[in-house]
């Protein structure tokens, strides 16, 4: 008696869908690398089962942005598609000035977006057609759960045949509009991240400013904002003033609300956020992995060496944040600030493996070495975690650290792989081996669409905890294959 | 290593008095820093303060001679550095009252200590006669002076529990439906030091509105010895009283207040100046509940086999008892005929196994997983109190609080747990098959329990809890499906000192093979 595994309405993978009537209860298998038990037949695993991470939608959604240029629609766009596929929802941007550009191929002026220029509209509407068209195909066969449509997006005819388009297929929609009139945020936009646009290369500052003005102009008098009234069947989120205040129509489910609520917590104050890990610890020197052990004389010094650097940074009002593991918190100590402990940061829970040396992990367990080398991001450590489980536990503090200005971050190498992760859009395949080095400080300062990223090393010595993935991840390798990458330890 | 001859354990009262005293140089003075507490910085930076862990939370702090130099908690909710005042608005029946105790309950499950101030509940105890609707109309000079005393009463009461009594907000509910009686309230706020956060339920609907009076306002004090026709007609002439009066909070003219308008029960909501964490929580959950009715149903996996030896935590399938269960359950589930219902069991065998008896589609959650009591786990209660006999003790000494060595306390359980809560909340009918302690957290949002109670919650095994919301509240129907399994239900000895010996210990230990 087969069940089948079917798409099911709330999961993101696959939840057990039987047919017929199992009244003897069949016996479970555990995944061997996930550690996730699903039913077995004839000792196989019966259908794939994936553990809930994000409640899915039973469809997938289609986001549309709307909003005057420089209103923030595409830095919404980038930032959303980032956290959205960091928590594991599979989303991407289909930004449609990049489909008018690779058309175009040049630029010439503000003219291309005359309301009056009839075959301007005729290559825009193109370009958003052919949009969507990959929008169809990346949420339909292409694994994509979300896919957000960058655009202005300023007529309700233009979004009424997105609405089409979107119920044709099955998709839902969600609008986030952008509203704002403060000349002083317009013009800080067109600043950062348009005068570097492809299409003002050749154009100094005040040219460009000057066209894209008119450019904006352009789209002023044809721009129906979405309204109480007669959009008010539609899912939106209207943002307005960056951030000021919002209006949320018929949020739907699950996905749509975890959006609203992380649009409502990001904010654009400058500002910057430190990542670096305790200093080198007592385990850390004897090659042992977790733990709960204090700094070594090294590790104090670098405390040492973190407290001046923070002084000399003079950063306003720096919030200090570490885990509850005994060496984050020395290396706090030594900063004579106040510090706040989140058990959210704890590093990875390494189960049966915690406080082994990898030569004794090989010795006692080859084949969850293996596995873990095989796919390190949803490796689960046996009675333990796996970056996967990381990621869903880290959440609210990136949560948290959006609303936040200043922070400084004092955590653990999975940890800050995973944080790191989030702000320079890495995905899991690269995650679990981004380069966190000891006495090292990350300065993370969020500019343009990204983030700008500057590497301090405190010039205090460390051992090195970073083991690449070695070449054979097979699990009838020799030992020494296993151990070739294993860093050098006391 | 824990010195338990000089290291005192806090209790939660002592902690909290700590919590107030300490003060954050950094900050603005009059501003404390609160239950999210913070280290102070040591008075010479340069050399660094030993640590010591405190032996309930296993939290890490500095110590000076061998005792706590401050008492630390670990990061719960992110606190403002000031308490915050919740103040609704809205016409009778539009749901404040729903709102505020439901807020109220949530924000202290969580761990931020709530109280709500209802001042409709401070003008019965004044009057103790409800005559009429009369009461209420604006031209009832001797009525405005009572209500404006209630009022009065109920904001000095607010202060006393901001400023004095350790709370961190306030939830004043009443209908607040004019500008100037929001100004006054605003300016009690500032002139104390309070976070003024606004929730304003707007409602036409006179279906909602009609069912609201049926649900709450026909079983109110005020229309005991009424029948049901005349307390439906009193009470519409009631709201009329304040409709003239009503001016709704205005995008230009309130534009520097921080709220959120609840338009037609949650179809629409308005966001103003969110200002920091809690109120960007208090948003979050508001927009995340429903009032269609549903029914949640809570057990626990079928008896298992480390259940049987009396062992804790674990990853065991099934007893043979466990399994009748499960069969039990599939042919409860299927006699409640329920619509659409979702089942939900943790990562661990028992409760998938469990689900498997049901033949529907379950999402498994990692975070349903049982209390991970570290390195006790799989042990017998003999056996810890053989071993750790001090850690025992520290358990039946705040069970809420105690970490276990390397392992979780129920506090870290509840914040886990948050994201679940939060999707039950959007959901409507939701089976959740979980574990004791699990299932004692998610009881005690829903049944209002506190910190000192829900560690002892009876949660027996092969029996579901059927929790419909009703009214303010939520009725409790316990269904016990099979008499056969252990009992697991541990209750406080009377003797919680270390000292005790172990037959003191283990005096309330259920059976078990």
């Amino acid at each position: 008696m087969r069940g089948s595994a079917t798409r099911h309405p709330t999961g993101v993978g696959w939840t057990m869908d039987r047919q017929d009537v199992h009244l003897e209860t069949c016996s479970l298998t555990q995944n061997p690398l996930r550690k996730i038990w699903t039913p077995c037949k004839n000792g196989l695993p019966e259908a794939p089962i994936f553990q809930r991470r994000v409640c899915m939608t039973n469809c997938p959604t289609l986001i549309v942005t709307v909003g005057l240029p420089a209103r923030g629609k595409t830095y919404i766009s980038k930032k959303l598609t980032r956290y959205l596929n960091w928590i594991g929802v599979p989303t991407k941007e289909f930004n449609v000035g990049q489909y008018r550009r690779d058309f175009l191929k040049i630029y010439k002026s503000f003219e291309f977006f005359r309301t009056d220029n009839e075959e301007g509209l005729k290559i825009r509407r193109q370009c958003a057609l052919s949009a969507l068209s990959d929008v169809h195909q990346y949420l339909t066969g292409g694994g994509g759960q979300v896919a957000v449509f960058d655009a202005t997006n300023t007529t309700r005819e233009r979004r009424a045949t997105i609405v089409r388009f979107a119920e044709q297929n099955g998709f839902k929609v969600f609008f986030v509009e952008s509203v704002c009139d403060d000349p002083e945020v317009i013009a800080a936009n067109i600043v950062q991240v348009k005068l570097g646009s492809p299409d003002y290369i050749n154009c100094n500052s005040e040219e460009a400013v000057e066209d894209f003005m008119k450019r904006i102009e352009c789209y002023k008098t044809s721009y129906q904002p979405l309204d109480e009234v007669l959009d008010r069947d539609l899912s939106y989120i209207k943002v307005m003033d960056v951030g000021l205040r919002f209006l949320v129509n018929r949020v739907l489910d699950h996905i749509q609300s975890r959006i609203v609520y992380y649009l409502m917590n990001i904010h654009i104050t400058p500002r910057s956020i430190y990542l670096c890990r305790h200093g080198e610890s007592d385990l850390n020197i004897q090659g042992r992995i977790g733990g709960d052990s204090g700094l070594s004389d090294r590790g104090r010094d670098f405390g040492q060496g973190l407290r001046k650097f923070i002084e000399e940074q003079q950063i306003k009002e720096l919030k200090v944040w570490t885990s509850q593991m005994k060496r984050t918190i020395q290396t706090a100590e030594v900063l004579g600030v106040p510090y706040e402990q989140w058990k959210a940061l704890n590093e990875i829970d390494a189960g049966v493996c915690e406080e082994m040396m990898y030569e004794e992990i090989q010795d006692s367990f080859p084949l969850e070495f293996a596995m873990r080398d095989q796919d390190k991001y949803r490796y689960r450590y046996p009675k333990g975690e796996s970056y996967e489980d990381l990621v869903q536990r880290l959440e609210p503090v990136i949560m948290e650290l959006e609303r936040q200005e200043n922070v400084l971050v004092v955590c653990h190498q999975a940890v800050m792989r995973c944080l790191l992760a989030y702000f320079l859009d890495k995905g899991a395949e690269e995650l679990p081996y981004l380069k966190c080095p000891l006495h090292t400080v990350l300065k993370l300062t969020p500019v343009a669409y990204g983030c700008k990223v500057e590497s301090v090393c405190l010039q205090v010595e460390a051992v090195n905890t970073h083991r690449t993935r070695p070449e054979n991840v097979n699990a009838q390798r020799s030992t020494e294959e296993a151990l070739q990458t294993v860093p050098d330890h006391f | 290593m824990l010195k338990s001859d000089h290291v005192t354990v806090p209790t939660a009262k002592t902690s909290r008095l700590l919590h107030r005293n300490t003060r954050d140089p950094g900050t603005v003075p009059g501003h404390r820093a609160r239950s999210g507490m913070e280290n102070k910085p040591a008075s010479n930076p340069a050399k660094a303060r030993e640590l010591t862990q405190n032996p309930l939370k296993k939290i890490w702090m500095p110590y000076k001679n061998g005792l706590p130099e401050k008492h630390t908690s670990q990061r719960k909710v992110c606190m403002t550095n000031c308490p915050t005042l919740i103040v609704t608005v809205g016409l009778p029946a539009r749901g404040k009252t729903y709102i505020s105790k439901k807020l109220t309950r949530y924000l202290n499950w969580i761990g931020v200590p709530t109280r709500e101030f209802n001042v409709g509940q401070y003008r019965r105890d004044y009057m103790k006669i409800y005559k009429s609707f009369e009461f209420f109309r604006p031209d009832n000079e001797e009525g405005l002076k009572i209500r404006q005393h209630c009022a009065s009463a109920a904001l000095n009461d607010v202060r006393q529990y901001l400023s004095d009594e350790g709370g961190q907000v306030a939830v004043f509910d009443a209908t607040n439906t004019t500008r100037e009686r929001r100004r006054t309230i605003f300016q009690f706020a500032k002139q104390n030091g309070f976070k003024v956060f606004f929730v304003e339920s707007v409602c036409e609907d006179p279906h909602v509105i009609q069912e609201n009076i049926v649900q709450v306002k026909l079983g109110s004090p005020d229309y005991t010895n009424c029948n049901t026709e005349e307390a439906v007609s009193d009470f519409m002439k009631r709201i009329q009283c304040y409709e003239n009066s009503y001016q709704t909070l205005d995008e230009v003219l309130d534009r520097d207040l921080s709220y959120i308008k609840i338009m037609d029960v949650g179809r629409r909501y308005l966001v103003n100046r969110v200002l920091d964490h809690i109120q960007s929580r208090i948003v979050y959950y508001l927009m995340n509940i429903h009032i269609t009715p549903r029914s949640i149903y809570l057990c626990r996996h079928g008896e298992s086999e480390l259940n049987i030896k009396g062992r804790i935590g674990g990853d065991s399938g099934l007893s043979a008892r466990g399994k009748e269960f499960a069969k039990l359950l599939s042919q409860f589930i299927a006699a409640q005929g329920i619509s659409d219902l979702k089942v939900w069991t943790s990562q661990m065998k028992r409760t998938i196994q469990t689900a498997e008896a049901l033949d529907v589609p379950y999402e498994q959650w990692k975070v349903l997983n049982e209390i991970d009591a570290g390195v006790c786990e799989e042990m017998m209660y003999e056996e810890i109190q053989e071993s750790h006999p001090l850690e025992f003790a520290l358990r039946d000494q705040d069970k809420y609080r105690y970490r276990y060595p390397k392992g979780e306390s129920y506090e870290d359980l509840v914040q886990r747990l948050e994201p679940a809560i939060m999707e039950l909340e959007r959901q409507e009918n939701v089976l959740v098959i979980c574990h004791q302690a699990v299932m004692r957290c998610l009881l005690a949002y829903f049944l209002d329990k506190t910190a000192e109670e829900l560690p002892y919650l009876k949660c027996p095994l092969h029996t579901v809890l059927k929790l419909t919301p009703v009214a303010y509240g939520c009725k409790v129907e316990s269904i016990c499906l099979s008499a056969e399994a252990v009992n697991t239900h541990r209750e406080r000895p009377e003797n919680v000192n270390v000292h005790r010996t172990t037959e003191d210990a283990l005096r309330t230990l259920p059976d078990h093979f």
